[in-house]
């Protein structure tokens, strides 16, 4: 087959129909072995079929975009894409709605985006840069795109440079300004996190009673603000880049307690886990483990620690 | 694909003829192993002046080849096996055409593409592979899109995808086989990333 130039052609065409019959419907037993017995003429019809049907495959991802709010869809609160727009317009109407683009097409002014339990989005702003918002967060961001305030939950932030411009985080009493950087600021009950990657930020606090608290951040810096206190540390680069794993879906463990995992997972997850005795709460967990899947954790705390699980349906429980 | 290997015993006893696999057992590997390589091997067969169809023909050869040999042992790793049987198919339509002096041959190697270069990321994270596969949608023709749209995101039938483009379903049939093509094309051929800079070099 290799002489004749017409045949890559020819042959990805007939593997193209064979997948068109197939994707139409319908498709018996008889059509599936028609398909085979042409697929086992050469491996040239086999490949060439393969090839087409996995990137077709991979397009069933797609189906993540079908309207799943909890999920998949950041809810620009400001914005005025409404339901209706979104059944009206075809194709890059839906692209611009789960893409950044959907920043662009909100109405000037402050505009809230958020996310829900297990969810992740990034927003590109006007001038690049980028705000990556964890399971269930909040944020505004102002008129002019410099000034967001995280209202809730965990954001990375990769910020575009302008001294003219500073960018700044707002958290509660706390204002983190960047002075060209990428940074992690995280909130939880009563304290904020703020991680350094790289470059530089200045930490400020600014509550009436808390007094003028401030740190220069430098990589490796980890703050933790309190209305009255303020506090810096190095972490080490491992554990550091282990609080980014939920950029990629997963949640890294080092040397951490049962308790403290338990917690993280139900960030993410609607089912709870729940540490039943203080003797499981202690014992310490390393590894990598995709932060939505509370059950295989489960597992595998039961195979490695020797604790037990409960399933109680709406939660794991897990006791020694 | 003759000597195809006896499918089902080999699902039963996979003890008794361990290296031969069966045909999906190939075509996994086929698809988590092979084709991710098809941009790279497409740079490589670029390097040496092919033109697009020829490329593809050679690709082609290339995944015959690969499947003839993977018919009898699966080749771990895949990749610089792969890339040994570009090289050899190169090296034969070079000589059969005496365009290229033998020595020219012989620094095939420097061509490129190192063969223990990191090969890509095989497990692209669902989002990551979402953003690609958006990408590959986006840069499908108008229509065929659409049609993929509603294909896959609203799940429409053939039929319904007809009638809500107000098409016939045989210019359906055209926008969604003109779709699958292109998207492989984009998913495993052509990646924005290896197009916008096809002229970069890596070092081994």
């Amino acid at each position: 087959m290799s002489d004749d130039m017409s045949d890559t052609q020819d042959v990805r065409a007939q593997a193209a129909e064979w997948l068109a019959r197939r994707d139409r419907g319908p498709w018996g037993e008889a059509d599936q072995a028609a398909l085979e017995a042409w697929m086992a003429q050469s491996w040239a019809n086999a490949t060439a079929f393969w090839r087409l049907d996995a990137a077709w495959n991979r397009a069933d991802r797609l189906s993540a975009m079908r309207s799943a709010p909890g999920n998949r869809l950041l809810h620009a609160l400001g914005g005025h894409f409404t339901p209706v727009l979104f059944r009206a317009a075809a194709a890059a109407l839906v692209i611009a709605f789960a893409g950044t683009a959907a920043f662009y097409g909100l109405q000037p002014g402050e505009n809230s985006y958020e996310t829900t339990v297990g969810g992740h989005e990034t927003l590109t702003l006007g001038d690049g840069t980028k705000v990556e918002l964890n399971t269930d967060t909040k944020v505004r961001v102002s008129q002019d795109r410099r000034t967001v305030w995280l209202d809730r939950g965990e954001a990375y932030f990769d910020v575009m440079h302008d001294a003219a411009r500073p960018f700044v985080v707002m958290v509660g009493e706390h204002r983190v300004t960047d002075l060209g950087t990428k940074f992690l600021v995280r909130q939880n009950t009563n304290r904020v996190e703020v991680s350094l990657f790289e470059g530089r930020a200045q930490l400020d606090s600014v509550g009436n009673w808390s007094g003028q608290r401030s740190a220069t951040l430098t990589p490796g810096d980890v703050a933790v603000a309190t209305a009255t206190s303020m506090s810096v540390m190095k972490k080490p680069e491992k554990m550091l880049s282990g609080e980014l794993g939920w950029r990629r879906g997963v949640l890294i463990f080092h040397h951490t307690s049962l308790a403290q995992a338990a917690a993280e997972f139900n960030r993410y997850n609607r089912r709870k886990l729940v540490i039943a005795d203080a003797g499981a709460a202690h014992l310490t967990i390393d590894g990598t483990f995709q932060a939505d899947n509370i059950e295989d954790f489960a597992r595998l705390a039961q195979l490695v620690l020797g604790v037990r699980t409960e399933n109680r349906g709406s939660e794991i429980a897990i006791m020694r | 694909m003759t000597d195809k290997p006896e499918t089902d015993r080999n699902d039963a006893d996979p003890r008794r003829r361990s290296v031969s696999p069966t045909v999906s057992a190939l075509q996994e590997w086929f698809v988590r192993e092979v084709l991710p390589l098809e941009a790279m091997l497409m740079q490589f067969l670029r390097r040496s002046g092919r033109s697009k169809s020829d490329i593809d023909d050679l690709v082609q050869d290339v995944y015959v080849r690969v499947c003839e040999a993977a018919a009898n042992e699966i080749p771990v790793p895949a990749k610089p096996f792969v890339f040994t049987v570009a090289r050899n198919l190169l090296i034969d339509r070079l000589r059969r055409e005496h365009v290229v002096p033998i020595e020219t041959v012989e620094d095939l190697d420097a061509l490129g593409i190192a063969i223990d270069m990191p090969g890509p990321d095989q497990t692209l994270i669902a989002r990551e592979e979402l953003r690609r596969v958006q990408a590959a949608l986006d840069r499908l023709p108008r229509r065929a899109r659409e049609a993929v749209v509603l294909r896959k995101i609203e799940g429409l039938s053939w039929k319904e995808i007809g009638q809500r483009m107000g098409i016939a379903e045989r210019t359906v049939n055209r926008h969604l086989t003109d779709a699958m093509h292109a998207l492989a094309d984009q998913l495993y051929g052509d990646p924005p990333d290896f197009r916008k800079k096809p002229d970069v070099r890596r070092k081994p």
